[in-house]
C-alpha cells in the first residue's frame, strides 16, 4: 500500500513552473545586473530623454526599454531595482516570519496566560493603521535599507503570529501531542518537535505571501520617497516618476509597474503551490 | 494495596461538576472497565490520572494514587516522569495519536531514548521485536513509514506497541476501538488482550461497549453523569446487575441472536431519578 502512494508521481504544475521561472529569472538579473544591465542605471543623458521602447519608431539602439525623463536606461534600472525589491522581501520577510511564529507557537501551544499576554498586544497592535505607522516608524528611523525592513517586520509580524496561534492550537488538541505529554516530554521539546514540523506548510505559505507584501511595501515606501536615497534605482520611485510623464512617455511607469506586479503575483502562487507539493496528506 | 487508587476524585469545568466524588483502584496485572454512555466522565477520569485534562477543567478535591505516589501533590515536571515512567497511553483515534511528518521508528523509540535513556540502537532492536509482537508483517518497512502509509488498523497496532514498548505498570486505554471497523475491532480487542497478559498490565479500558467488557475485562466501574453508580466483577455483573440502571443499560445492548428485535432505551423514570440524585448531591455539597 505504501508502494502504490509512493508510486504517484507528483508533476510540478504550471502554477509553479511559472511563478518559480519569472522569480528564478528575476533573481538571475539582480544577481548579475551589472553585467547585465546595458547601461549605468544612474546615468543621465537630456539629449535621449524619453526614447520610447525598441519596437517604437524613433527608438535609440542600446535603449531596449527605452529612457525616462532625465535619459536614463529603464532596463537597467529595472534590474538594478530588483536588486532592492528582492532584498527587501527576503530579509523583511525571512525576519517577520522569525518573529511572528515564534510568537505566535508559544501562545497556540502554552495556552493560558502567554497566549493572553500575545494576544492581547496583537489587537493592540492591529488596531494602528499600517500605512501611517511605517511611514511614522521610517520618519522617525530616517530613510533607508534598514529602517524599511525594521518597518515591515514590526507592522507585519501579527499576520504570522495570528495564522501560526491558530494552527498550533489546532495541532495541540491532536492525540499525538497528548501522547508526547503522557511519556513525559517537555513543553517546549514538544513545541519543536511535534508541533512545529507540522505547522510548517503554513509557515512556508505565509513566508512567500510576506516576501511578496514586502516588495510592495517598499514599492510604496519609494513612491512617496521613504525609501533610500532618491537616485538608486528602485521600482517604486520609477513608477512615481513615469507617473509624471505618463502621456509622453508611459513605458517609464508600465515596465516597474509589470515587474511589480509578477513578482508579487509570483510570490503567492509559489506558496500556494509549494503548499501542495509537500502537502502530508497528499503526498 | 492497588497500583492505581483514586480517592473521592472531584473536577469542574466552571461551576458544572464532570467527575462527583468517584473513588477507583486497579490492582497490579488487572484489568478494569470504565463504562458510561457520553458525558459520564469515562475519558476524564483517563485524562485526569495521565494529567492531560483540557485546561477549563478543574480537580477541586481528591486523590489520585500511583504505586503509592500522591501524583496531585507533585509539581509538574516530576509528575509528568512519573507518569512516563509507569502508565502509558492507547488513544482512541490512531488517525491523529501519530505525529503526521515523522516516520513510525522515531514515534515509537523517542520515549524509550529521551526519557529512559536507551541507546539508540538498543531502542530500535525493541521498536522492531514489540512491531513483531503487535503482529506486523515487516516491522522494518513499517519503521521507515510516514503515519498516512498505514492503515487505521496497522496504526492501532502502532500505538499499541508503543504503550507496551517503556513496560509500563498501567495502561489506560481510551475507547481504543471506537475509530475502526468492526472487523478490526476484535482483532485489535484480541491483541490487546494478549499484550496486557504477556507483559501482566494493569488495564484501565475506558468504553460504552459492554460487549467489549465482557471479552476482556476482570472488574468494571459504571458512570452516571460523573458519579460512579456500580461496581463489580464482570461475572457478578452479567448474571445480576445490582443499579436499575446497570440493568437499563444491558437490556439496551443489541443482540445478535435476535436482530429483528427493536432497540431497548434506557427508561426515562430511570434517568429523571438518576438526575435528581445529582441534583441532590449538588444542593448538599456546594
Amino acid at each position: 500500500m505504501a508502494d502504490a502512494r509512493s508510486a504517484i508521481k507528483r508533476p510540478i504544475g504550471p502554477r509553479l513552473w511559472l511563478s518559480g521561472g519569472w522569480l528564478t529569472l528575476l533573481v538571475l538579473g539582480a544577481v548579475f545586473a551589472p553585467l547585465l544591465a546595458p547601461k549605468d542605471p544612474l546615468m543621465q543623458d537630456l539629449f535621449l530623454g524619453r526614447m520610447p521602447p525598441f519596437w517604437l519608431p524613433g527608438a535609440e539602439p542600446g535603449y531596449l526599454l527605452g529612457t525616462d525623463s532625465l535619459g536614463r536606461d529603464v532596463l537597467s534600472r529595472l534590474l538594478y531595482g530588483a536588486r532592492v525589491a528582492l532584498f527587501v522581501g527576503l530579509i523583511a520577510g525571512v525576519l517577520t516570519c522569525l518573529l511572528g511564529t515564534t510568537l505566535g507557537l508559544i501562545a497556540g501551544y502554552y495556552r493560558g496566560w502567554p497566549d493572553l499576554l500575545i494576544s492581547r498586544f496583537i489587537d493592540i497592535w492591529m488596531a494602528f493603521p499600517p500605512v501611517l505607522f511605517s511611514i511614522l516608524l521610517i520618519a522617525v528611523m530616517g530613510t533607508g535599507l534598514t529602517s524599511i525592513i525594521i518597518a515591515i517586520v514590526v507592522i507585519d509580524w501579527t499576520r504570522f503570529a495570528r495564522v501560526i496561534r491558530a494552527e498550533a492550537m489546532t495541532q495541540g488538541a491532536m492525540d499525538y501531542v497528548a501522547s508526547a505529554q503522557v511519556t513525559g516530554h517537555k513543553r517546549i521539546g514538544i513545541m519543536l518537535l511535534e508541533i512545529l514540523p507540522n505547522v510548517l506548510p503554513t509557515m512556508v505559505v505565509l513566508l512567500t505571501l510576506e516576501m511578496g507584501i514586502a516588495v510592495i511595501v517598499e514599492a510604496i515606501l519609494s513612491f512617496v520617497n521613504l525609501s533610500i536615497s532618491t537616485d538608486d534605482p528602485t521600482w517604486g520611485s520609477m513608477i512615481s516618476e513615469g507617473r509624471v510623464s505618463i502621456h509622453q512617455a508611459w513605458w517609464v511607469l508600465v515596465f516597474p509597474l509589470v515587474c511589480l506586479f509578477f513578482t508579487v503575483l509570483s510570490f503567492s502562487q509559489l506558496g500556494e503551490g509549494l503548499k501542495d507539493y509537500f502537502d502530508p496528506v497528499l503526498r | 494495596m492497588s497500583f492505581l487508587e483514586i480517592t473521592s476524585l472531584s473536577a469542574r469545568v466552571g461551576p458544572v461538576p464532570i467527575l462527583r466524588d468517584v473513588s477507583l483502584n486497579v490492582a497490579a496485572g488487572e484489568v478494569r472497565a470504565l463504562v458510561g454512555e457520553s458525558g459520564a466522565g469515562k475519558s476524564m477520569i483517563g485524562k485526569a490520572i495521565l494529567g492531560t485534562l483540557p485546561g477549563a477543567i478543574h480537580i477541586t478535591g481528591g486523590e489520585i494514587r500511583l504505586d503509592g505516589q500522591d501524583l496531585l501533590a507533585l509539581r509538574p515536571a516530576e509528575r509528568r516522569r512519573v507518569i512516563g515512567q509507569t502508565a502509558a497511553l492507547i488513544p482512541q483515534d490512531p488517525l491523529t495519536a501519530l505525529n503526521p511528518v515523522r516516520r513510525i521508528g522515531p514515534q515509537i523509540t523517542r520515549r524509550l531514548v529521551d526519557i529512559l535513556g536507551w541507546s539508540k540502537r538498543d531502542a530500535e532492536a525493541r521498536a522492531l521485536e514489540l512491531l513483531a509482537e503487535v503482529h506486523i508483517p515487516d516491522p522494518k518497512r513499517v519503521m521507515q513509514s510516514y503515519p498516512h502509509e498505514l492503515s487505521g488498523g496497522m496504526r492501532q497496532r502502532v500505538l499499541i506497541a508503543s504503550a507496551f514498548a517503556a513496560e509500563p505498570k498501567l495502561i489506560i486505554a481510551d475507547e481504543p476501538t471506537t475509530a475502526l471497523d468492526v472487523t478490526v475491532q476484535k482483532q485489535i480487542l484480541r491483541l490487546i488482550k494478549e499484550m496486557q497478559q504477556r507483559h501482566n498490565t494493569a488495564l484501565l479500558f475506558v468504553t460504552h461497549d459492554l460487549g467489549v467488557v465482557a471479552k476482556i475485562c476482570q472488574k468494571l466501574t459504571v458512570l452516571f453523569g460523573g458519579m460512579v453508580l456500580e461496581e463489580a466483577s464482570v461475572e457478578a455483573f452479567f448474571a445480576a446487575p445490582q443499579h436499575a440502571y446497570s440493568r437499563a443499560l444491558l437490556a439496551a445492548t443489541p443482540k445478535y441472536t435476535d436482530p429483528d428485535q427493536s432497540l431497548t432505551p434506557v427508561p426515562q423514570s430511570i434517568l429523571d431519578d438518576l438526575q435528581a440524585q445529582l441534583d441532590f448531591a449538588e444542593r448538599t455539597t456546594t
